[in-house]
This record gives structure tokens, sequence and C-alpha cells, in this order.
């Protein structure tokens, strides 16, 4: 009964997750396009929203080509890794309470782990598509989600001395008086700025910039195997939101609504956010970027870290 | 020595690593978050000023009048074909998509005994209109000339000519012009005075 119950609960998020990241396809279209003036989609079906349909069996029905010179296990493996790390980092978000996979103690390191594992994906796709552009948007991945995730740890670190535990669950329920944004201003800014460049989304979308890198990483993919990357990215934006949302904003604590209604309600503020984002900044150059990440953001961390640890110190005496 | 100087060489550059440092923090913290805060804000707002885009089958644009689409031929005020066969539309046409062939009828009028445009060739660059020299062959604000077999964009004579004048309403060639046809001698177009009888010596 109890294996039952789980492999429910794993079947649905697995099923939610995917039709969220595909229904992203269609919010990103027609938010940015709202932001912009313009329509985006809007002929096939209500809205527009048949479009996920046509976009779906058009991506399927894709001619899936290796190119000859690639590395070809690596280059069929790469965009699976970026979908499973994804997928595997759902395991401990807690989307309601009793609504999660695993209640794990070290919630926020697995989570950073499988994070990790994500930038396999991106630089081996880089690597085995041998092909210049491909190699510079890997080499770029690289260097910048390396250095994104030092800090992004680091940001983390906060809650968790506030919480007094790396269990997502019990991050949740030390939330119920006040929700960590309040204390942890500064780790919400840089763990934001940090999941952006993770997920390599504008304005960090240099591993693909489309207009010096043709499509960077993926410059080589095309059918499926490309929108798997594509997936992968919309579920690496849930799970940036999602985690906001659990970490900073009280995950599925809430009046009136049930919780799993708030825990989506807040995630989907963030992923407009993502969009928002996307729609109105300029990408920076890349040492730009290299000095944010290791100049302002990671002092930054270590200085929000240093002071949290200080003041919870003083309190406890 | 040796020590000194190169004390001195890192103390300035630790000093400069602390300008560029500071500058740039400040740069970066005073005009870059504000106004990276301010543009992501301008964007937000852009939620509620009207979309631009014109949702076309159903609305159509506003096309000027002298948009230059699909050509016709125009007829003069009496209900005669203005086209004289005179080819010039089909020298000034830069892509060759204007066929015809002259004729003449019973009263010596020109006409064309066929004349075609290949609309899948058509540039629409209007250099024709601007060759003929009898305001025939005119570009009007039709756009909407998608067909479903490439031959179905040849348009014969009788697909152009329309039974109107076009662009210009009280024009008509031979009325103004001094070629005799029949009803309409030399000396009796507009503003044309009697041919003078060379021979005679008498003013």
């Amino acid at each position: 009964m109890q294996i039952m119950r789980q492999l429910e609960i794993i079947v649905g998020i697995l099923f939610v997750l995917t039709t969220i990241s595909a229904g992203l396809i269609w919010l990103e279209r027609r938010l940015l396009a709202l932001w912009q003036d313009r329509y985006g989609p809007n002929r096939v079906g209500s809205f527009g929203l048949l479009q996920v349909l046509a976009d779906m069996v058009k991506i399927l029905a894709k001619e899936d080509w290796t190119p000859p010179f690639a590395d070809k296990p690596v280059f069929i493996l790469a965009p699976a890794i970026i979908m499973i790390s994804a997928f595997m980092s759902f395991a401990v978000v807690p989307f309601a309470p009793g609504i999660s996979i695993i209640n794990m103690d070290i919630g926020v390191l697995f989570f950073l782990a499988m994070s990790s594992l994500g930038v396999y994906s991106v630089v081996l796709a880089g690597w085995a598509s041998d092909s210049k552009y491909s190699l510079l948007g890997g080499m770029r991945a690289a260097a910048q989600m390396v250095s994104y995730e030092v800090f992004m740890g680091l940001s983390l670190m906060g809650v968790v001395i506030l919480a007094g535990s790396f269990n997502i669950n019990e991050i949740v329920g030390a939330q119920r008086n006040l929700w960590f944004i309040i204390p942890q201003f500064p780790g919400f800014v840089i763990f934001f700025i940090a999941g952006i460049a993770e997920t390599h989304r504008l304005p960090f979308d240099l591993p693909e910039s489309e207009n010096e890198l043709v499509a960077g990483y993926h410059t080589e993919y095309s059918g499926m195997k490309f929108g798997m990357f594509f997936v992968g990215e919309y579920l690496g934006i849930t799970l940036i939101s999602a985690l906001i949302a659990t970490l900073f904003f009280g995950g599925w604590l809430g009046p009136v609504l049930p919780p799993v209604v708030w825990f989506f309600l807040k995630t989907f503020v963030f992923i407009c956010l993502f969009i928002l984002f996307r729609a109105s900044y300029p990408r920076p150059r890349y040492d730009q970027v290299m000095f944010l990440a290791w100049k302002i953001m990671l002092p930054l961390a270590l200085l929000n870290l240093v002071v949290t640890g200080a003041i919870v110190l003083i309190k406890t005496g | 020595m040796k020590v000194e100087v190169k004390k001195e060489k890192l103390s300035s550059l630790v000093l400069n690593l602390n300008l560029s440092l500071n500058l740039n923090f400040n740069l970066i913290l005073e005009v870059g978050m504000l106004s990276l805060i301010k543009g992501a804000w301008a964007v937000l707002l852009h939620m509620f000023s009207p979309r631009v885009t014109i949702q076309y089958p159903e609305k159509k644009p506003y096309v000027p009048p002298r948009w230059r689409g699909r050509i016709i031929l125009s007829r003069d005020p009496d209900g005669e074909e203005r086209c004289v066969a005179c080819y010039l539309c089909a020298v000034a046409c830069p892509v060759d998509c204007i066929a015809l062939q002259a004729a003449e009828d019973e009263h010596g009028r020109r006409y064309p005994g066929f004349f075609r445009i290949n609309f899948s060739r058509c540039i629409f660059c209007g250099f024709c209109e601007e060759a003929c020299p009898t305001y025939a062959i005119q570009l009007t604000t039709d756009y909407e000339m998608s067909e479903y077999k490439r031959t179905s964009l040849v348009y014969e004579k009788e697909d152009l000519l329309i039974s109107g004048t076009g662009k210009y309403p009280g024009h008509n060639f031979y009325r103004v012009a001094g070629l005799a046809i029949g009803g309409k001698d030399k000396g009796e177009a507009e503003n044309e005075e009697q041919p003078v009888d060379v021979k005679s010596l008498l003013p």
C-alpha cells in the first residue's frame, strides 16, 4: 500500500512536471509577446494553447540527426543527463505536506549535487558535437556554471543556519512564523542570480548566445534530442522557481487555499519573473559574467553567511 | 633595494586593483542594479500598453492609395481599352514578366492582341506604370494574390482588364493625341489646331 502510494506520487509528479515544462513553451512565448506588445501564438486552439501540441508533434516528427563527426555515445547521453538531473532534483521538493518523493535529511545538498550534474550535460554536448561553436558554448557553460555553483550553495547556507536543518521539509516548517525572504534577502537575491546562471537563461545565456555561437552547445542537435535540452531548460526554470518558493517564500505555507495551490502559485510567480528577465535584459559580456560571480556575488554570499551565523550565535547566546 | 621595488610594485598593484574593484562595484550597484530594476519595471508595464500587431485576416491593415499591388489594365471614359500596345511596359520591366502582341482594329486604333503578366515573376516595381504613355497599365492596392498553382499566377488580358478608368478618371489618350483614327481626324483632338496646309503660300 505504501509502495503504491509512493508510485502514484512519483508518476503524478513526473506527469505534472512534463506538462508544466511543455506548457512553459507556450507561456514563455505568450508572456514575451505580451511584454513586447505582440500577441504570440494565439491561433491554434483557444489562446493558442494547442500550440504546445503542435510544437510537440513537430519536434517529434523531425529528423533525429546525429552528425557523422560527433562522438556518438556521448552525443546521445548529453541531453539525457540534463533531463535526468532536473527530474532527480524534484525528488526532494515538497509540493505539499505528504506530497514529495523523498523526505531527505540532506535535501538541499542533494539538490546542489544534482544541479552540479547538470553541468555535465552542457559540457559533454559541447564536447561531443565536435564543432567549434558547440565547443565554445560548452567551455563557457563549464566556466559559468562552475563559478555560479560556488555561491549558489553558499547563498543557501544562511537559510540552513536559520532553519537548523538541510531537510527541505523542515526548512518550510521553520518559516511558519516568518518567511526567510525577510531575514535572508541578500541570500535570496544571490540564489536567484545563481539560479538564472545555472539554468543558463537570459541574461546569462552565454553558453548558447545565438548571435555569436549559432546556438552554442546544442548547435548540432536536432529533433527530440534538441527537444530534451529544451525540456531540461524549462524543468530547470521550474526547479529554481520551486526552490525559491520553498526556501525563501514559505513553500506550501499559506492561508485559505490548499497547500499545493500555494506552492504552484508561488512557483508560477518566479517562473514569470524568469521570463520577464528574458524580456528585459541584454546579455553581459563573458568577462563581466565572471567578474560578477567571483568579485561581487561570492564575497556577498560569504558576508551573508558570516553575518547570519554571527546573529544566530548571538541570539542563541 | 630590490625588495623595496617589489614592495612598491605590489602596493601599486593592490591600489590599482582596489580602485578598479571599487569603481566597478559602485558602477554595478549604483548604475547597474537600479537601472536593471527600472528596466524590468518598464518592460512589465508594457503589459498594459496596446499591442501593435494587426490580426491580419480578420483585420486588414491600412494600405496607402499609391501601394504597388496587383497590376490592372484600365479603360478610357468611353469604355475602350487604353492600351495602345506600344511595348514600353514590356521594355521597362526588369524581370520580363510582361508579354503582349500588338494588333489594330478597323478604326486604326492599336490594341494588344494578347496581354500576359506572369505574377510569379513580377516584383511590383511599378516601372511599367511609369513607362505607360496612355495610363493604361496601373498598379492597385490589392496584395492578396496567393494561389495553389504557379500557372494560376499567369494573368491573361481578360484577367487584367477592368471596366473602369483607374487612377485617371477623365483621361482619354486618343482625345488628346494628334493621331488620326476612325471617327476623329487630324485637328479634332482637344486643344489641337487644324493642321497647316504647308503647300499653300497664304498664312
